[in-house]
């Protein structure tokens, strides 16, 4: 699909007014198709999933276990059992950083990259210490850069998992973690990978990179809030204890003996978000009708047209890569004397919506001798007229403070 | 622009050039503030004498809204008594957080350049940091 800055903002109803939504990174605006999807669940097909033995909840059932293949075709997967929903990336992590807990020794380590957002490093912060074993960080160069060098040095044979995003949510840059994943299965590592700011952008292939875990938040990717995936090997899972206990993850309890269900029920305690998976399934099926192609040619030149705007104006320092393929449509930044919380306030006064603080990475921050940063980030639902809008305001930011 | 938001002149000044923003010798009182959401840190410094306050300063980093009404402050309650800066924190306070009287706003002198904030619930942290730290140090030392 071919798109023009009309018609996207037709397919996203919130961006009908005068705003200028520059913060996708922090959550994507939603389709109507997502909103539709979501309603038509609860109107014509409600009733709890798996339980039931009338009509309705079958449908229900269908429903679901739909919008699960859905995302396993999306990113790849063998099979659609690997793939198990929760309420966000953040608890796909923890998940994932919860059963591989279990079988931690104090003897292991968990490597971590010190660029990460809090929720891959703080699931796994707990993991080691609840199990005795060590966490240890992999730093990344000031413009954000991981070498495979760097990681094969930093790797010993007692690394148990090496946990990374494929994009830092500062950066924006692609990290190759297909090379990763090989040099840590070369070592007998296995690797977890937060892909929430990478699915929106890049076609993801868990195959291809093979990875052992694999995080991303629905809402991101233009779905609503509440659902998140985290795709597993099959034979890890398998062999890996559950996460949280109760409804419809068993086969079989009495007071003595449980016998959990089969993937991927046995992740999913309780009774699941099926209309944000119907949702999800509309945001995936949207990205797929545009395709990646279209959605990267916009990025790239919406990315383009503001590095070279911001380039211009001084006093204005990007964070990471020189060049817009580098970003993603994610730009951190600085302005010289000008705290990052007097920046967005100045934008939002002019209903620019940018973000800033730490983007809950603040290990990073530390890393980087930088206390806060702002952050514009964009998608390609953004146009022309919002990074212009972006670069008027950002012109005026110092002399709106009193300086020059 | 300018009109549009609350960085006016008395706050962007006072932000660039702060009076107070310096250590002192030997203050009577040192406290830290801490706001997380904008990583507003600062140290308020006191010297008092017989229940005047003589000297203060303020110290550390953060945005300008923090900043600059840390500084006012310091400039309306150096030479006052504690009792009449604690007023002033009240008042200050209620502007901020709820409404005052035009008189109210009068004794607040510049740090009424910071009243429209009650409009930015997410800047209000950032605007009384300095004055609830200083609240903090009156009600620690009534402690003792």
């Amino acid at each position: 699909m071919t798109l023009n800055d009309k018609k996207v903002k037709e397919l996203f109803p919130i961006l009908s007014g005068n705003i200028v939504y520059l913060d996708s990174a922090a959550t994507a605006q939603k389709p109507k198709c997502v909103l539709d999807a979501i309603t038509d669940f609860y109107l014509h097909k409600n009733a709890n999933p798996m339980r039931g033995l009338y009509d309705l909840s079958i449908t229900a059932t269908d429903d679901y276990e739909l919008s699960r293949k859905a995302c396993a075709r999306f990113i790849g997967a063998a099979d659609a059992c690997e793939i198990i929903f929760t309420r966000n990336a953040t608890e796909s992590l923890n998940l994932a950083a919860d059963c591989i807990g279990a079988t931690l020794t104090p003897d292991d380590e968990i490597l971590v990259a010190t660029s990460e957002h809090h929720s891959n490093f703080l699931p796994w912060k707990k993991a080691c210490e609840r199990s005795g074993a060590s966490i240890r960080f992999l730093d990344c160069m000031p413009d954000g850069i991981m070498t495979p060098e760097m990681l094969k040095a930093a790797l010993t044979p007692k690394t148990k998992l090496f946990s990374v995003a494929q994009i830092s949510n500062v950066f924006g840059r692609i990290n190759p973690v297909e090379e990763y994943a090989k040099i840590c299965h070369e070592n007998g590592t296995l690797i977890c990978i937060d892909a929430s700011q990478s699915v929106p952008h890049i076609a993801v292939d868990v195959r291809k990179i093979d990875a052992d875990f694999l995080a991303f938040s629905g809402h991101k990717l233009y779905g609503p809030m509440g659902i998140g995936v985290l795709y597993g090997k099959k034979k890890l899972l398998k062999k890996l204890p559950p996460f949280l206990r109760g409804g419809e993850m068993i086969d079989y309890v009495s007071k003595e003996r449980i016998i959990f269900a089969d993937l991927p029920h046995k992740y999913e305690a309780g009774t699941v978000s099926a209309a944000d998976a119907a949702g999800l399934r509309a945001a995936i099926e949207f990205v797929e009708g545009i395709g990646f192609d279209e959605i990267e040619k916009r990025e790239l030149h919406l990315t383009e047209l503001a590095m070279e705007g911001m380039k211009k104006i001084p006093h204005v320092r990007l964070l990471g890569g020189y060049t817009p393929g580098e970003h993603n449509g994610i730009l951190t930044f600085t302005i010289d004397d000008v705290h990052p919380h007097d920046i967005a306030a100045m934008f939002a006064a002019e209903n620019v919506c940018i973000r800033a603080g730490h983007h809950c990475a603040q290990p990073l921050h530390l890393l980087l001798g930088i206390p806060s940063t702002v952050r514009a980030s964009i998608a390609f639902y953004n146009t022309d007229e919002d990074i212009e809008k972006f670069l008027s305001v950002l012109a005026t930011i110092r002399s709106q403070m009193g300086y020059e | 622009m300018n009109n549009k938001t609350f960085y006016n002149e008395i706050l962007t000044e006072h932000n660039r050039f702060p009076a107070h923003k310096h250590p002192i010798e030997n203050p009577d009182f040192s406290m830290v503030g801490v706001n997380p959401s904008c990583g507003d840190d600062i140290v308020l410094n006191l010297k008092v004498k017989d229940g005047i306050i003589t000297d203060g300063s303020y110290e550390g980093s953060g945005c300008a809204v923090s900043q600059a009404s840390a500084d006012i402050m310091l400039d309306l309650v150096i030479g006052r008594s504690i009792d009449e800066a604690k007023h002033l924190a009240d008042i200050f306070m209620r502007m901020i957080k709820d409404s005052i009287t035009d008189e109210e706003l009068e004794e607040l002198e510049e740090a009424a350049a910071l009243q429209d904030i009650s409009h930015m619930p997410s800047r209000v942290k950032c605007a009384v940091l300095g004055w609830r730290t200083m609240n903090e140090i009156f009600d620690d030392s009534e402690e003792e």
